[in-house]
């Protein structure tokens, strides 16, 4: 919250220069349903220590969480200040309608569309932390095991309901035969022989979701899993092969424990089919080579970026989390919260005497007074920043 | 027919090759706008003075030295800015390497105005170049001489298959919005403003809008009416008062009002002499349009000082207007020239309050001699920036960020704030391709004690220093 002082140059020596911290006013956060307590409460943290009113919008999919928020946790804060409106899209439309001083939104691309929108009407200043369908690139140069039990973990953590979640692999034909057999011992080591009876292992959020991702394994080959249950809204850990690019489960952000597997010949190649694409909120990069994953991360761009690692970020305040292009914009986390939720406001106190001195700034200008105003303001005489 | 597609084609197939990421690159197209600068000033003046009659010094002051900073900050500070930020790291991640990449966002516009055409157009355009991105310029058709320059003779200092200048009126620009952009950077008014961003959310762009509003000027009781006078003048009728940052209309008691009328008058009369219409250093109205704006707002209240005009230079005496009702046009509606007017609040409660009701303004402005009174005013209002007894000399400052809140606008540049829009901050995670030993502790399934230690792990008492 503190005023952040800044350098000043020679004719404003004598005031004082600071950047004051304010809060927005009401902002409103619409979360999803994949991560309803987190995706919810975190920008709540930052909207709150910024000093704003909040009105919270939890996912009316997942139900048990949208209780618990709307009867819960408004009695451990003022209620003067904060509420949790329910609804659907329809009432959310609604919502969107009255004006807000930031709208923090994290959903899909075409529903960030729609908030950006309905914010542009009011002028209301948006983060939208949308999606993608991010690369995992895994080099020939790797140890299929290691780079399996990493790609399989964060794949298949929520079921595949992670917006940062390896979307699907990039790997040459070789490397694809030593990594199916390492995915389906990671999965077994994972999940146990028999998968849906593992605790570990999560479900899908809704009907409708669960129909989307069934219709996803008839894209390609199944390769391992493949199974599902309706009645429990269940999706086996799936590697699916020998998938077109045009195909559904290519075309979509899966949002599901499906990984698709596509061939490429070279890393050249792998980098030209991410960078024809929307850019996405995460990039994996697998490889024993340093060379390799710098030239991935170098000639590439996304939300974040991890070399030989998932999302483990997340669990790293120092570092943002927002997306880029069709991912999204903005961010937050730790003190990135705080900021989206505040105005910086530059503010400059002058002393209301001494006269005499700005009295040199004022027309009429002698060529002399001209020339000695405009080196005042020159970068040679300003201290260092 | 769609003039820009081709132009904006070319662009961002010179983006994807990668040529504008090197450092060097980037180096060289700062220099080059440091060379256009240096070579063409007597042009930029010339062009400024046609299309707003602006003086040598304020051309000098306003636009081109400003320029200068921020291109010689910029070359300066490069290296720096463009450099990875490593980050502070929890145990799980001790072994990892956690940085945050500046990376460029692509292919960008900058719609500019009319009232500072060099200031406001070049001093994006530095950010956006050190970033690393492709840009199209698209400067006001209203300042029509230094358009002429800005697309004639800057495109030569530039690689121009990174660069281009586009031309045109509303309808046109219209058309550029129609495309999609990384990143939009708009100068202008907030009626514009919600058309751009409307335009920027089809294609999910960001955008940094630096709007207008109706800037107030608090005057407490307790200050010198002489020395508020001089300050007040001076920034209100700056550039004709064609300033977004300008103090748009004065709050004070009856009492400072009588004290400050003949102050203002003394400073107007020391700063333009007996005739104002004839010193070089008043600027003039952009347009005819413009101009009858300006010219029917003089009938609002009563003209307490100058309310002269004459058409056939576009020329608006530095005008001060009293006995002003809050309904009236002058109070609804942005000014943007060279009348002052002086709204009567009975008390600094009473000013805060008339504040609040309105639209956040883009600047704010406050003059006593008591501390208390300033920080008052501070503490217990919002805008995008603030001055206390002092105008909009922020803009010397490239340490400050320049930008607006609510209806005044959305994000913010001058200096590293500029490199910063323009940029996206990637956060990058590398760890060890081996050591998997290590990993298998984070996997399923898990032992109670496992998972008592991994939460642990992650814990915020396990995190170094932040």
């Amino acid at each position: 919250m503190k005023d952040e002082y800044v350098a000043k140059n020679l004719v404003l020596s004598l005031d004082s220069a600071f950047i004051r911290k304010e809060p927005l006013g009401l902002v409103l956060i619409i979360a999803p349903w994949n991560y309803p307590v987190h995706l919810i409460l975190v920008p709540l943290v930052g909207a709150l220590a910024a000093g704003n009113c909040v009105v919270l919008k939890p996912s009316e999919l997942s139900k048990g969480t949208e209780k618990v928020l709307a009867e819960v946790l408004p009695r451990y804060l003022d209620q003067s200040c904060f509420a949790v409106v329910l609804g659907g899209p329809q009432e959310t439309g609604q919502l969107l309608e009255h004006k807000f001083d930031h709208i923090f939104f994290t959903g899909s691309p075409r529903v960030g569309r729609i908030v950006m929108a309905a914010a542009a009407k009011h002028l209301t200043p948006v983060t939208l932390e949308l999606g993608g369908k991010n690369p995992c690139y895994v080099d020939d140069d790797c140890d299929p095991q290691t780079v399996a039990n990493r790609v399989a973990f964060f794949r298949y953590f929520n079921s595949g309901q992670t917006c940062v979640a390896p979307d699907y692999v990039l790997c040459s034909p070789d490397t694809q035969e030593r990594l199916l057999p390492a995915l389906q011992s990671a999965i077994t080591r994972f999940y146990g022989d028999d998968p849906q009876s593992c605790p570990s292992l999560g479900r899908i959020i809704s009907d409708k979701h669960f129909q989307r991702l069934r219709g996803l394994l008839g894209c390609g080959r199944v390769a391992i899993g493949g199974q599902s249950d309706e009645s429990e809204r269940y999706i086996a850990p799936t590697v699916l092969v020998d998938v077109q690019e045009t195909e559904p489960v290519m075309q979509e952000e899966i949002f599901g424990p499906i990984l698709p597997i596509m061939n490429v010949r070279s890393l050249d190649e792998a980098i030209d089919f991410i960078n024809r694409r929307e850019k996405p909120l995460a990039l994996y990069a697998f490889s024993n080579s340093n060379q390799v994953v710098t030239q991935m991360l170098d000639r590439t761009s996304s939300g974040i970026f991890g070399g030989n690692q998932g999302f483990t970020h997340l669990s790293l305040p120092s570092l943002p989390l927002g997306g880029v292009g069709n991912s999204g914009m903005g961010r937050y986390h730790g003190k990135f919260s705080f900021d989206t939720f505040s105005h910086h406001r530059a503010c400059l106190l002058s002393p209301s005497g001494l006269e005499k001195l700005y009295e040199f700034l004022y027309p009429p200008y002698t060529d002399l007074r001209q020339q000695l105003i405009g080196w005042a303001l020159g970068s040679h005489s300003c201290t260092l920043l």
